[in-house]
């Protein structure tokens, strides 16, 4: 990277060296890369952008609804949106993704409503959309798990004879998404060296935003996370977290080599998360402002609209693209009101696929409570 | 007497437990600068160094295996684990190594480790962040259980867990977790492997520990209105049970509701509910009854109030049972 494009010192020494793929500087010019292309054209860039722009939409909305008490909760994805925009448009329909908490951009490319995110951290439901019918699995909490749910999928492909057929209507992969502080669970060591092993076609996609909650992540590791796949035996690529056409590129190719049947991939996008960790967190405890402003001069929408802007994209398309991502901010508005509230009751039944007896003797006493109770306070 | 919230009360028992005894170690994940997703460590890392106060990597089983290891050179590691849902991570370290080392060598290790769990429902969180595993805990032989229900008793009962040779989960319900009440600095505090009285009553006994207490005394309050005299038992060590109390009290109130969040089946309240009726089958006047979550996971918060016992389900057994 040319180091004349990076004005702010990295957070930690760990994701200086080596160094990452990029094909979009900060200021918006094309890079070239001697391992990577982006080769799609204006309109491409566009369609991209306009996903980083309705990704960034989806999260501010939140945000605010959060700050409305409409939500409980929400994790902020300011700052990601290309490395979850520019991986997740790399998927194939038929490929599928694994989340965590924070990947709102990976759901978005997925095609999932955000309405079943707000739900979510609304506290009235705990998913809400059906995995196979978008090929993304609910999000992940628990730090790490998913690692393993992608191996095991990726391992099911194979078994299936879905991989390295050479008929790219067939062959699929899939993607499974973490934080820095992920690495660090054994979980996810586990599944490095499983899909290394069974060359499982899978491609794991570490969001290195430099923190875990307040953990730095020269705190959780030694080397540079992308380091980790030499001892797992598989191949590591470091991207740019905050350059899309990169993002796209490297998991592009990384997905095709999984589909390819030529195993897993380790993908560390260095990128950074802008906001707090939660609504909840108060990241002036851990961190400097400076750094958090240095930042800002990589943001990864800008150096997309420079680019569009240098290239030749309308005007129009910047004031119609703001129109819809004001549209989507309304609707989400009010869709968020109109969340079905979660009924006990109806959460007795899908507990099991069979419901016990025990299951069914609650459900009555709670249905039954809650006449009595209803009939009182009538 | 002072008076605090219980987030406060714990840090400042941490803070003379590790004033007291230069082998105690705090260690967990946002403990150190943070001062703990709650603030429970707030300021300690400050004060004792990263030596003693160490923020680690994002890895519960490495957390309390760690631990163990530390314990053979003498250290006393205090270890957070961050909510209630990210303990099973590291329950192979807990309930394999931790519960079995000091039997395995006939008693030449010891294993004096405390596992600090914010646990429980009422606040709202999403998904892995109110569960009740305590029973999990409870039914490991090797391992004792305990769990505080106000500041005086956090305050107390961490130092005590701390000072024990053995192995202590030590579940502090989250939802109380900035309620204030009086400390008293100076008290000589109840032994740690005892349940108390905390309302003397006569005519049921209500049979509960950690955020239920509150619960249950709003509960007994409500009764008064009723002419109802209901005594309120906090068990605060739930491995090994202190039932003592209990029985002397079912026996003189002839009823008793055990009351608490984690699920029914196999839950604390069936080992005590088990015991009462082993213990005073004669002067009990009704069934032992329960009053708990229900056997499914930890709903969306928007249900939670539906599935978390309440002073209205809790007075509407008080009732049956009197009923019988
Ligand atoms: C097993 C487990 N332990 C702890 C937590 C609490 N927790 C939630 S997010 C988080 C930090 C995760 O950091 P990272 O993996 O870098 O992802 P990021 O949040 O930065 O996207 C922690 C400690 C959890 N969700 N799961």
């Amino acid at each position: 990277m040319d180091p004349s494009n990076d004005p702010t010192p990295p957070t930690s020494p760990l994701t200086t060296s080596p160094p990452m793929v990029q094909l979009l500087s900060p200021s918006g010019e094309r890079v070239t890369d001697p391992r990577h292309a982006f080769d799609g054209d204006r309109a491409e860039i566009e369609a991209l952008y306009r996903d980083l722009v309705m990704t960034r939409r989806v999260d501010t909305e939140a945000y605010a609804l959060q700050r409305h008490g409409e939500l409980g909760l929400w994790p902020p994805a300011l700052g990601q949106e290309a490395a979850q925009v520019g991986s997740a448009r790399a998927l194939r329909p038929h490929d599928f993704a694994f989340p965590t908490y924070r990947d709102h951009g990976v759901a978005w490319c997925r095609g999932v409503d955000p309405t079943h995110l707000l739900g979510i951290f609304r506290g009235s439901h705990l998913g809400g959309w059906d995995p196979a019918e978008h090929g993304i699995a609910l999000p992940n909490i628990i730090i790490g798990a998913q690692t393993l749910h992608a191996t095991g999928y990726a391992m099911g492909l194979a078994l299936e004879g879905l991989v390295g057929t050479g008929d790219a209507e067939r062959d699929s992969a899939v993607i499974a998404y973490f934080g820095d502080g992920a690495t660090s669970q054994g979980d996810v060591s586990e599944a490095l060296d499983w899909a290394a092993v069974h060359q499982s076609p899978v491609v794991f996609f570490c969001e290195n935003n430099q923190y875990a909650i307040s953990v730095p992540v020269d705190s959780q590791t030694r080397v540079p996370i992308v380091q980790r796949a030499d001892g797992f035996g598989l191949p590591g690529v470091r991207v740019d977290g905050n350059d899309v056409l990169a993002c796209l590129a490297v998991t592009r190719q990384a997905l095709q080599r999984a589909r390819d049947g030529e195993g897993p991939t380790l993908i560390e996008a260095v990128t950074y998360r802008m906001g707090a960790h939660t609504t909840s967190d108060d990241p002036g405890r851990y961190r400097d402002a400076s750094e958090v402003e240095g930042w800002k001069a990589k943001d990864p929408l800008e150096r997309v609209r420079l680019l569009l802007v240098a290239e030749g994209t309308s005007e129009e398309f910047f004031a119609e693209l703001d129109a819809d991502a004001e549209a989507l901010g309304v609707r989400l508005r009010a869709a968020c009101q109109q969340i079905t509230e979660p009924d006990l009751a109806e959460l007795f039944d899908h507990v099991f696929v069979e419901s016990t007896v025990e299951n069914q003797q609650q459900k009555a006493e709670h249905v039954a409570w809650q006449a009595a109770f209803e009939e009182v306070a009538s | 007497m002072t008076r605090m919230s219980m987030v406060k009360a714990l840090n400042s028992g941490l803070r003379r437990a590790m004033e007291a005894d230069p082998q105690v170690l705090v260690m967990g994940e946002d403990i150190g600068r943070l001062g703990g997703v709650f603030r429970v460590t707030e300021g300690l890392q400050k004060d004792f160094g990263d030596g003693r106060v160490m923020d680690t990597p994002l890895a519960e089983s490495a957390i309390v295996g760690t631990a163990v290891g530390l314990t053979f050179r003498g250290f006393r590691p205090v270890v957070e684990i961050q909510f209630d849902g990210f303990v099973y991570p590291a329950y192979d370290q807990i309930v394999s190594q931790v519960a079995k080392l000091h039997f395995r060598s006939r008693g030449r290790v010891r294993m004096p480790i405390v596992i600090r769990i914010p646990y429980g429902g009422g606040i709202g969180a999403v998904e892995h962040h109110s569960e009740s595993p305590e029973a999990q805990f409870a039914l490991t032989a090797g391992l004792k259980v305990v769990s505080c229900a106000d500041p005086h008793d956090a305050h107390w009962m961490i130092q005590q867990a701390i000072a024990s040779d053995d192995p202590v989960v030590f579940m502090e319900p989250k939802r109380r977790y900035w309620e204030s009440g009086e400390v008293d600095l100076g008290a000589e505090p109840l032994p740690l492997w005892s349940s108390r009285i905390v309302r003397p009553g006569r005519d049921a006994t209500l049979i509960t520990y950690g955020p239920m207490v509150k619960t249950c005394l709003d509960s007994a309050r409500a009764a008064e209105a009723d002419g109802l005299d209901l005594e309120v038992i906090d068990l605060r060590t739930l491995s090994p049970l202190d039932l003592a109390p209990v029985v002397e009290s079912v026996r003189r109130t002839g009823h008793a509701i055990v009351v608490h969040e984690a699920a029914r089946t196999l839950g604390l309240g069936a080992e005590v509910a088990s015991r009462i009726s082993e213990e005073c089958f004669y002067s009990l006047e009704s069934p032992v009854l329960r009053v708990t979550g229900y056997d499914m996971p930890y709903p969306p918060s928007r249900a939670e109030h539906d599935f978390l016992p309440g002073l209205d389900r809790i007075l509407d057994a008080v009732d049956r049972a009197r009923a019988f």
